[in-house]
């Protein structure tokens, strides 16, 4: 930079100056307005769209819709789904990033791209492969007859789906950022007499909360959220095996529009409230993200 | 750090490995590798004739040529639109950008059945979107347009972000110099920028793709679900499961799988070839 300004600059040829590198502005308004027509048209109007339906008959009708039994017994499965599949998958994610960042092993990258497998499986596959075990006709499904337990079509089937759907967003998550911030400060603390689990409760958390939490929150939106694998393993059973986007489908296949869109609105909410999060620490993670990569590129590398 | 390759580990002062690589080969082996499998087994168990008269019946390759179809006519929308959008976000500077740029990854944070409802409701005869567009003779909902309508809104975050990186990477050096040499912007643009941009655009369109051969809940309320007409290769394999057909739901599932991975595959030869070209350049 003190070189270039030291070159005495060209004086402008015309009096108003046109930057080489951008567009004139007339385009550029054009590109932007495009752009945000194209955004509005695709994502705004659906979304307005949700709210403006759920509330069409009245708050009154809103209120019904949302707290009658069989959406009460929707929403709290979603909850109950949502609070074992999350803590697992966190559990998981952070032992499979704890394996994967901290530790040089042939096959990692195998191990890393089996990890992301479930995100390329269509939610329908993803139903499938388990009522291909439990189902009636499947692998295990005579044994478990036998002995009175119900995988398929059961809460069972719909937590082993979300397990699966959910499967990569934590570990995903943390293993770029545990990489980048390698293994200095773990091995100081195990130098200086820490064990694993003081390790890790104090020198590796504190480090990656932010992209923890990330993760987290992911996984859980989806958790709550999915449709396609629950509703192949669910069997739809009202009040008992319906979950809040099967209990939207329920409700519009009768045409029962309105309470549909009621349900539907709590999902956006969680939807909106998820995207919030997810800016903010998205941020945040960038920056732990970059000290970690200036911190390495300032130390001396092997 | 001594290279010692021929062990299966390298030593680290580190504890854990033993614990946290069980658990991590144990629960990926039980939850998603055993089952996935067990489709393999289930497939591969029907042997080849079977297979095929499974996969070769017209209402099957009616909805893979759908899924296919449809699926790319929304990812070439997403090239095109996701492109403009990244360019937008990153380059320009415009009140409510930051918000405009966390509304991108709506379509992942929304569950796909409030936008399956969301769309067909807007796109329906009496919508909001679909009455305007009826009025000029086209109708989207209950057809392959409307399909790729749900492709397209799920489709795009993919593009978007794949792109969004690349654009950031790109040295304005390159087109000053282009510049200097009498390129107009829009000779930059098609010479200099979008040679070294189109392997994360082909990327981006390549994870649309596969997202949209597999989207379920998103499309099986605006497509009318007609065999032969508008039913889609994943909606299939439900209802052959609710007949009890589960080999039939197999075979379909495999040849999906197959497709998905083929195309993950080329994502990852593609990521890679793009980070080397941005190396190079």
């Amino acid at each position: 930079m003190s070189e270039a300004a030291a070159i005495p600059r060209a004086a402008p040829l015309r009096a108003r100056p046109v930057r080489a590198t951008t567009e004139p502005a007339a385009v550029r308004w054009l590109l932007i307005g495009a752009a945000l027509g194209f955004l509005g048209l695709f994502l705004v109007v659906p979304l307005v769209a949700v709210f403006l339906q759920a509330v069409q008959g009245g708050l009154r009708l809103y209120w019904a819709s949302i707290t009658e039994p069989a959406a009460r017994a929707a929403i709290r499965l979603t909850l109950w789904t949502a609070l074992i599949a999350v803590p697992v998958n966190t559990v998981f994610g952070v032992a499979a990033a704890w394996a994967i960042a901290k530790f040089e092993f042939r096959g990692k990258q195998v191990l890393t791209t089996l990890i992301d497998l479930p995100f390329s499986v269509s939610p329908v596959v993803s139903g499938l492969v388990f009522v291909l075990l439990f189902g009636r006709n499947g692998w295990l499904g005579p044994w478990l007859e036998a002995h009175h337990l119900r995988i398929i079509f059961a809460v069972p089937g719909i937590v082993l789906a979300t397990l699966f759907v959910t499967f990569p967003f934590v570990a995903r998550e943390l293993i770029p950022l545990m990489q980048a911030q390698g293994t200095e400060e773990e091995e100081a603390a195990r130098v200086l007499g820490a064990g694993g689990w003081q390790i890790f409760w104090r020198v590796t958390l504190p480090n990656i909360k932010w992209g923890l939490l990330y993760g987290i929150i992911l996984a859980n939106g989806r958790a709550m959220g999915e449709f396609g694998a629950v509703s192949v393993v669910s069997g739809h059973i009202r009040g008992h095996t319906n979950t809040m986007p099967l209990h939207v489908e329920i409700l519009y296949n009768e045409y029962n529009v309105t309470a549909a869109f009621a349900v539907a609105s709590l999902l956006a909410m969680l939807a909106l409230v998820t995207l919030a999060l997810k800016s903010v620490l998205q941020w945040k993670v960038a920056r732990d993200l970059a000290a970690a990569t200036a911190q390495s590129s300032k130390g001396p590398r092997p | 750090m001594t290279p010692m390759r021929m062990q299966w580990k390298q030593p680290s002062v580190l504890p854990g490995f033993g614990l946290t690589m069980g658990l991590t080969l144990t629960y990926l082996s039980l939850l998603v590798l055993i089952p996935l499998g067990a489709l393999g087994l289930r497939a591969s168990g029907m042997g080849w004739g079977e297979f095929w008269a499974a996969v070769s019946d017209p209402r099957v390759v009616a909805s893979y040529r759908l899924s296919l179809a449809t699926a790319l006519a929304a990812a070439a929308v997403n090239a095109v639109f996701g492109l403009l959008v990244a360019w937008v976000l990153v380059r320009y500077r415009f009140p409510g950008k930051r918000l405009v740029d966390a509304m991108v990854d709506l379509p992942f944070a929304l569950p796909t059945a409030v936008s399956g409802i969301t769309l067909t409701t807007l796109y329906a005869k009496t919508g909001w979107i679909g009455a305007w567009l009826d009025k000029v003779g086209i109708s989207v909902a209950y057809t392959p347009v409307g399909i790729t309508v749900a492709l397209v809104f799920i489709g795009l975050p993919f593009v978007v972000r794949t792109l969004q990186p690349a654009l950031e990477d790109l040295e304005r050096e390159t087109e000053e110099a282009a510049a200097s040499l009498g390129a107009n912007r829009w000779q930059t643009f098609r010479r200099v920028l979008f040679p070294s941009i189109w392997p994360a655009l082909l990327a981006g369109f390549a994870m649309a793709l596969a997202r949209g051969l597999g989207e379920y809940g998103s499309v099986v309320f605006i497509s009318g679900n007609l065999p032969m007409k508008t039913e889609i290769a994943p909606l299939l394999i439900v209802s052959k499961l609710e007949q009890y057909d589960y080999a039939g739901a197999c075979a379909i599932a495999v040849v999906l799988l197959a497709a998905s991975f083929a195309l993950l595959l080329s994502i990852n030869v593609l990521q890679g070839w793009s980070r080397r070209y941005q190396i190079t350049t």
